[in-house]
């Protein structure tokens, strides 16, 4: 919005608009400048290989016998190997062969190398920050729901729990948290379990619990106010046609603070998928996590850590893309 | 059907105050009484002690015999049985003028969807806007708002309706068309208790005239009493102020 009463000139306009790329230029360009100075060697093309690769598979044959025949269909290849009382087809796709027809081949021998096309380290670790947000926001607001409705409750067990629980959580680093679950809870929980000789809890599940419990006492502060911010009239108006708190709760005053909490909450969980970073500390090989092993093995660092952020940035932006289409569809009914 | 006892309670925010200071009224299935007073004087959170949207500190009511203030009392079966109009209408802004009216229904009364559309249909025809059923409120004038907001109380088949100045909040233009609605709803039997500024509706319409100042009842009576020979001083010097 500009400030009304305050037109800009078209000539000024245009002025900026260059400016601001040319400043834009400028920095990249600066950096890059920077690079060569310390003769860094730029190979973007090492990237794509760990967001996706084509793998070489071995096809391998079981038992000893003559290559009867092969047969090509399509993409697929059969070839067949006959001993004397049996026949075994193997199938490869998009390979090479290393066999004839007539060869003799025993157990164990490579009959063709196989291409198949897999999931890189970036990738694997793309999905999995994606997969934990995805349930640390669905855990967030289901906790954060019920704190936020138990600090507005007169219920004082309710009430100093949940600001218990939300000054605890928003008093200390995230970081620590982190450590409390995994090295604290973790090793308690795991250690109990494992003396009555159970099934022990992986590292990822208290990764998310950290996230989940965290976020919760942010949305239970912004369901507080979204609730605290509808017009006292709408509770008086149901309860004084009858309705209990229960009812007047889901059917007047939450669908009408949910509309307004949409875009704190869209706040929270972006910064939410971006502390999902942190849980590479515990050994939980999300994005971050992922792209300080690539850059080990690669040696590219400057590359893979500006295609780690540009990852995030896909991310948090289809998040908040997504979210406000939400709102507008809410707004409109 | 309105029993009031010694009703008294003390704001302490923003200030001591007392809105209530031993108010006792007795109102009568049928009757229309108009509370009336300065600002302040307690009439509003009377009103609003007589379906507990406000607590007194001490005091009795009871309605239809049953006590309003015991702790067994079900209070959202006691709200049900007593309908509440506001100064701010206070409709459901996310939900269509037919689901405004339609939602108690469901959820308190346990009314199927069909016996609840056609009883909200034909509340909004008793008040003169069914063409307006699938809108939302904020599309709605003020004057149609508080008409609908009037439906909305009717359709949980109150014993007792209670206005609390349910035109202060209006266009002059569109006090008529609400006043009438209450007029009609007087004549048809309706125990009402109004809290209002609007001295020609008292005049007309009600039973009883109750005038109230700093929490306290100063003098009751009938319309012509109150408009020819008001008695106590405060009440003829309010009289002289808004006439």
């Amino acid at each position: 919005m500009t400030i009304p009463g305050n037109p800009i000139k078209k000539s000024t306009y245009f002025l900026s608009v260059a400016l601001f790329f040319i400043m834009l230029i400028g920095i990249i360009g600066g950096i890059y400048f920077a690079t060569l100075q310390i003769d860094y060697v730029w190979r973007w093309y090492r990237v794509p290989q760990y967001f996706v690769f084509q793998d070489k598979m071995e096809v391998k044959s079981e038992i000893q016998g003559e290559v009867s025949s092969i047969r090509a269909s399509g993409e697929k290849t059969f070839i067949t190997i006959k001993d004397s009382n049996q026949e075994t087809t193997y199938s490869v796709t998009d390979g090479t062969l290393l066999v004839d027809e007539g060869n003799m081949v025993y157990p164990g021998d490579t009959l063709a190398f196989q291409k198949k096309w897999k999931a890189g380290i970036l990738m694997q670790g793309l999905w999995l920050t994606l997969e934990v947000s995805f349930i640390a926001i669905i855990f967030g607001i289901v906790i954060g729901l019920f704190a936020g409705l138990a600090r507005i409750s007169s219920n004082p067990a309710l009430k100093w729990s949940a600001i218990t629980y939300i000054e605890l959580i928003r008093g200390s680093p995230l970081l620590v948290q982190i450590f409390i679950w995994y090295f604290v809870l973790g090793t308690l929980i795991n250690t109990i379990l494992a003396k009555y000789g159970m099934w022990q809890v992986p590292p990822l599940w208290f990764g998310v619990a950290s996230l989940a419990m965290f976020t919760g006492a942010y949305v239970a502060e912004i369901v507080r106010a979204g609730i605290q911010s509808i017009h006292r009239g709408q509770s008086e108006a149901s309860r004084s046609l009858g309705m209990t708190y229960v009812q007047s709760m889901i059917h007047v005053i939450l669908p009408q603070a949910f509309r307004r909490i949409i875009p704190p909450l869209a706040g929270q969980f972006i910064s939410m998928i971006k502390d999902s970073s942190l849980l590479g500390i515990i050994a939980i090989r999300e994005l971050s996590k992922a792209t300080r092993e690539v850059v080990t093995t690669s040696l590219q660092p400057f590359e893979l850590w500006f295609v780690c952020a540009i990852l995030y940035l896909v991310l948090t932006f289809s998040f908040s893309m997504f979210l406000q289409y939400i709102e507008r569809r809410t707004l409109s009914q | 059907m309105i029993h009031v006892e010694n009703l008294s309670k003390t704001f302490f925010v923003p200030h001591k105050v007392k809105a209530l200071d031993n108010v006792s009224v007795h109102i009568n299935a049928g009757e229309v009484v108009v509370v009336i007073g300065p600002s302040g004087s307690g009439k509003s959170t009377f009103l609003r002690c007589l379906n507990q949207l406000e607590v007194a500190n001490s005091g009795k009511i009871l309605i239809d015999g049953i006590d309003l203030m015991h702790p067994k009392t079900n209070i959202n079966k006691m709200r049900a049985e007593v309908g509440m109009v506001f100064q701010s209408f206070n409709l459901f802004p996310h939900k269509t003028v037919l689901e405004n009216i339609t939602l108690a229904q469901l959820t308190v009364r346990k009314r199927t969807k069909t016996d609840a559309h056609d009883k909200a249909m034909r509340l909004l025809e008793k008040v003169g806007i069914t063409d307006k059923a699938k809108v939302y409120p904020d599309q709605l004038s003020g004057g149609q708002q508080q008409r609908v907001a009037i439906a909305r109380a009717l359709a949980m088949d109150p014993k007792i309706m209670l206005f609390d100045e349910p035109t202060s909040a209006l266009d002059p233009e569109m006090i008529g068309e609400v006043l009438d609605v209450m007029k009609t709803l007087a004549r048809e039997g309706m125990t009402m208790v109004v809290v209002t500024h609007e001295m020609g509706f008292a005049r007309e319409v009600a039973d009883r005239v109750i005038f109230m100042d700093q929490g306290a009842i100063l003098e009751t009576g009938t319309p012509e009493h109150f408009f020819t020979n008001p008695e106590n001083e405060r009440t003829k010097l309010f009289l002289s102020q808004i006439l």
